[in-house]
């Protein structure tokens, strides 16, 4: 079977590449274009470690076939900070603790931002259901709602 | 080497610093297991068996080998004979011998040039199985007509007469049963069940590995222990222990189920034949079918007590099954079963027992939940019959120092009453509860321990400080080695690096588990740094000409000890170093041993929930985690390990569970049908971190990582007990099963 | 002499001692001492166990220190998770 050419977006920058028909997006984010923050931890889309947006859009990029991607806009946890200059979600999670091992942060940094773009001011059980599709085992989330609770009302009284 | 706690003032011990790999994590440059790539790197895939038992006739691979890029095929063929013990259990479960012995074992592999193909390869190995009959259940694997899995296989602790699948037999206690029975006013007997959990890492294995001809290799890999992981992937392989050398990525959780090896030995037999590099990554349910869940458990308790909320006495029976493999944690579960209280007469009996599952690891404290979740929910159902205050009855036959514990020697000092009492004035316990609500409430305790250890600290050229440790960062304690060098070289936090080294760096290092990383690395961080400080010392007072032990160390700078040993202004670690080269050469500090005077960690939770009379489902509504940390370094991280485990002891209870099907397949092998909790599962988690401070750390310290996943599992229970006024006495607490209890309850 | 006690499960291989007086001043010297005693024991020596000295367990450290009124248990070996 021969591979599909793709043109797409991917945090502001033009990328190309080659993918099998197979190949999900998350496949051609890791391994074909050199951004390893999506993470793999199921391939079913229920633990949402591999989450990132699609033309706005919050998606597991698990589910998404890399074919899909093309002519539309990606962006990543990569995509997060601007130069050095880190989003206020990762600058609280650093603060509150909210992470332990890492792995799940990605994916729960890229969900709690599309939430925030939609929702400035979330509930405490808004946010819990919002992030319900991204499994974090090692804080029991209590952390990571106190982070993006924070950064919320930070970023309402910035704006 | 004594402490005194109490005057004892810290600088940097016990503040909240950023952790130095927070950058990292949350940008997405940290690279965890499969984010490592070689060039020239193959990618491997694993061919699993559908049966739960059955003999592999043959298999034939000639097909597989055709497929234009696969470059190499393994079998067990390829592996060493002549394995014993425990290397040879490590070795057929990382690759099937004569036999598939679970649904899921590895029984052959491939390496190709994509993941897709090594996937289509995979179809076309044709393996012949003579399919046997299977056994998934402890007890039912325990009966005389059951399927044996292994002849054999059972140690010198087992009577005569017991079935072949019955591995290990213990014993244990003290004092006289029929008399402290016999004393009491109330005596319960009842039996509990717990089902097998997963550790739910969201990392799935992976590894990079590469093994020449010659017998070297490199390996990359997440894991909780890469020392270990040399030493299996050497067994399994016939190699020598130096010659490979692993080096651990960042790990994206372990709780114990990363202690071991699957799939790093194949990676390498594939790489030896292939002559490339070769990388496997597991995909979710070859996680969940083929890595190393936990034991499930039967057990039998009787307790008594007298009307005063005295126990006199108790007993229990413990059958868990580990898989295809002795390993069951039986013995620990039976030690720690009864360890919370002081009771004179007390008698365990515990089976290891093999059945067609796979071979079990370690999940936070491992073997602790089942016991204590058929103790607890006894210890509650005897205050409930009596009518006694649940923490009041714990406060009476709590230990503490001196108490002689359950399992033989005395307790050093504990702090499980610091946690009751603190649990018992917390407002949760006296919060009024609706209807359908209740409250539970459960103590429990885990130890931890030094182990092999070896750590570094070298001065920088500027001053700063880098410290080397072999304990992979599971979950933060980088920043907590970091605190303790600051702490005792007197330096600011930011100007420690901490790295954690390969195998090729330093000594042994036992794994990140037992909660020992914050103990064991970080008493060897504090140790090597004196020995550096001893160093720094020398450098000043030869520039001053003046005796060793006439400087001291102080905040960083290198002090004359007192007027008479001179004038001189205090030097910096900065300006010592700077003038190293010139000085006798670079400084470094350097600590190993097997330490010991380790403290153990009791808990004590309440959790407050609300059954839906409709579909049985429980609601956590508030969840309270009291928690002995001897010292917490870094609160927030201590904070968080309380967190994590009450979170994971609540999905062990409530949903988590192996479900196989009459075939012996895992029915549920993805996180849609494993389920364990969510963001929306559960309400903030409140904790109190007490200090009873460990006598054998130089700062006080008990890990604390595990202990967090004890009470839930009878905590919950007790609360759901509290709220439909029924026993249940098998985990977990499913919304159908619950559902069943209430309309059962008439 | 030190005092040494068996948890139950090893009573038996020592003629049902609970208590067992030998001669040593380390942990490795206090197991070689049993073993010579009762040579019943080896088997379970050799899967491993841990030693309380005085409170404080010791999984696998052969060399530490053991003093003649020391405490001192046999226990099962502990694993980690």
């Amino acid at each position: 079977m021969s591979k599909i050419h793709v043109t797409t977006t991917v945090n502001g920058d033009e990328v190309e590449y080659l993918c099998d028909p197979r190949e999900t997006l998350l496949d051609c984010l890791r391994d074909r274009v050199g951004l390893t923050g999506a993470k793999e931890g199921c391939g079913t889309g229920d633990c949402g470690a591999c989450s990132v947006t699609l033309d706005g859009r919050l998606v597991c990029s698990c589910l998404v076939l890399g074919a899909e991607a093309e002519g539309k806009e990606v962006t990543t946890i990569e995509g997060m900070a601007t130069g050095d200059t880190l989003h206020p979600l990762q600058r609280k999670f650093i603060e509150h603790a909210a992470l332990q091992c890492g792995i799940c942060t990605p994916g729960i940094l890229v969900a709690a931002k599309a939430l925030l773009e939609k929702n400035p001011d979330p509930t405490e059980t808004e946010m819990r259901y919002w992030l319900a599709g991204n499994l974090c085992r090692c804080t029991g989330y209590d952390k990571i709602i106190r982070a993006v609770m924070d950064a919320a009302q930070e970023m309402r009284e910035a704006s | 080497m004594a402490l005194d706690s109490d005057t004892q003032k810290f600088k940097y011990i016990g503040t909240r610093p950023d952790r130095p790999d927070g950058l990292d994590k949350v940008t997405g440059r940290a690279r965890f297991g499969a984010d490592f790539s070689m060039p020239g790197m193959l990618h491997g895939a694993i061919l699993r068996s559908p049966h739960a038992h059955a003999k592999i006739l043959k298999i034939d691979a000639t097909k597989a080998l055709a497929l234009n890029g696969v470059k190499a095929v393994v079998t067990r063929a390829d592996f060493p004979t002549g394995l014993t013990g425990e290397d040879w259990n490590i070795q057929e479960n990382v690759m099937a011998g004569e036999k598939a012995l679970y649904d899921g074992h590895a029984v052959a592999a491939v390496a190709a040039t994509s993941q897709l193909i090594a996937r289509d390869a995979l179809k076309l190995i044709e393996v012949e199985y003579e399919v046997l009959r299977h056994v998934t259940d402890v007890d039912e694997a325990m009966a005389d007509d059951a399927p044996v899995i292994r002849e054999g296989a059972a140690d010198y602790s087992v009577p005569e007469g017991m079935h072949p699948n019955i591995v290990r037999y213990m014993e244990s206690g003290r004092g006289d049963l029929e008399a402290g029975f016999a004393a009491a006013d109330l005596v319960l007997e009842q039996s509990y069940k717990t089902e097998a959990a997963h550790q739910g890492y969201i990392e799935p294995h992976a590894c990079v590995g590469q093994l020449g001809a010659d017998g070297k290799g490199e390996l990359w890999c997440c894991t909780q222990g890469h020392w270990f992981v040399r030493q299996m992937c050497t067994a399994v392989l016939g190699l020598e222990a130096t010659q490979l050398r692993v080096t651990p990525s960042e790990i994206g959780g372990g709780f114990g189920g990363k202690t071991t090896v699957f799939i790093d030995p194949v990676a390498l037999a594939l790489s030896r034949k292939a002559n490339r590099p070769v990388k496997i990554v597991m995909s979710r349910s070859e996680v969940l079918r083929a890595s190393g869940p936990t034991s499930s458990a039967s057990m039998d308790i009787k307790m008594g007590m007298t009307r005063d909320g005295k126990i006199t006495a108790a007993s229990g029976t413990f059958r868990m099954q580990g898989g295809a493999f002795p390993g069951a944690p039986v013995d620990v579960t039976t030690m720690l079963a009864f360890a919370n209280y002081d009771i004179a007469d007390v008698h365990h009996i515990g089976f290891d027992v093999m059945t067609n599952r796979p071979k079990q690891a370690a999940y936070r404290a491992p073997g602790a939940p089942m016991g204590a979740f058929a103790v607890e929910s006894m210890l509650d159902e005897l205050c409930r019959q009596l009518r006694l205050d649940p923490i009041d009855t714990r406060l009476k036959n709590a230990v503490k120092e001196g108490t002689r514990a359950t399992f033989g020697p005395k307790f050093p000092p504990v702090g499980l009453i610091e946690t009751l009492e603190a649990a018992k004035a917390h407002p949760q316990y006296n919060t009024p509860l609706g209807p359908n609500q209740g409250r539970g409430v459960a103590s429990g305790y885990w130890m931890n321990w030094g182990g092999e250890t070896s750590a570094s600290v070298a001065i920088g050229e500027d001053g700063t400080v880098q410290v080397s440790i072999g304990t992979p960062d599971i979950g933060g304690s980088r920043a907590s080695m970091a605190l303790m060098a600051a702490e005792a070289f007197g330096v600011p936090y930011d100007n420690v690096r901490v790295n954690i080294a390969d195998t090729g760096t330093l000594g042994i290092n036992e794994p990140t588990h037992g909660s020992r990383a914050t103990f064991a690395s970080g008493l060897a961080t504090v140790e090597a740094a004196k020995e550096a400080i001893g160093k720094l010392c020398k450098r000043a007072a030869d520039k001053w000409g003046i005796d060793a032990e006439a400087v001291t160390w102080e905040d960083g700078f290198a002090k004359p000890s007192g007027p008479n040993a001179g004038e001189f202004p205090p030097l910096s670690i900065a300006e010592i170093a700077a003038e190293m080269g010139s000085t006798g050469g670079p400084i470094s500090g350097h600590f190993e041993s097997s330490p010991d005077g380790f403290g153990g960690s009791f808990g004590t939770h309440i959790v407050d929930l609300e059954v839906d009379p409709e579909t049985g489902r429980s609601t956590i509504l508030r969840y309270l985690v009291v928690q002995d940390a001897g010292k917490a370094i870094h609160p927030a991280y201590v904070e968080g390990q309380f967190q994590g485990g009450a979170v994971q002891g609540i999905g062990w209870a409530l949903n988590e569970e192996y479900i196989y099907g009459a075939d012996g397949r895992l029915q549920n092998p993805i996180f849609l049908d494993y389920r364990v909790p969510v963001a929306s599962d559960l309400p903030m988690i409140d904790t109190i971190i007490v200090e009873v401070p460990n006598p054998g750390h130089p700062y006080g310290v008990r890990g604390v990582g595990e202990t967090g996943i004890t009470p839930p599992l009878p905590a919950v229970a007790n609360a759901v007990r509290d709220a439909i006024g029924v026993r249940m006495t098998q985990l977990p607490l499913t919304p159908p099963r619950v559902l069943a209890a209430i309309k059962g309850r008439g | 002499m030190v005092a040494v006690n068996l948890w139950s499960g090893l009573r038996a291989l020592a003629d049902g001692q609970e208590v067992v007086e030998v001669e040593g001043e380390t942990v490795g010297q206090l197991l070689d001492a049993l073993v010579a005693a009762y040579p019943g024991l080896a088997p379970a020596m050799e899967r491993g166990v841990s030693i309380s000295v005085d409170g404080q367990i010791i999984p696998k450290n052969r060399g530490a220190k053991v003093n003649a009124d020391s405490e001192v248990f046999i226990l099962q070996r502990l694993y980690a998770g």
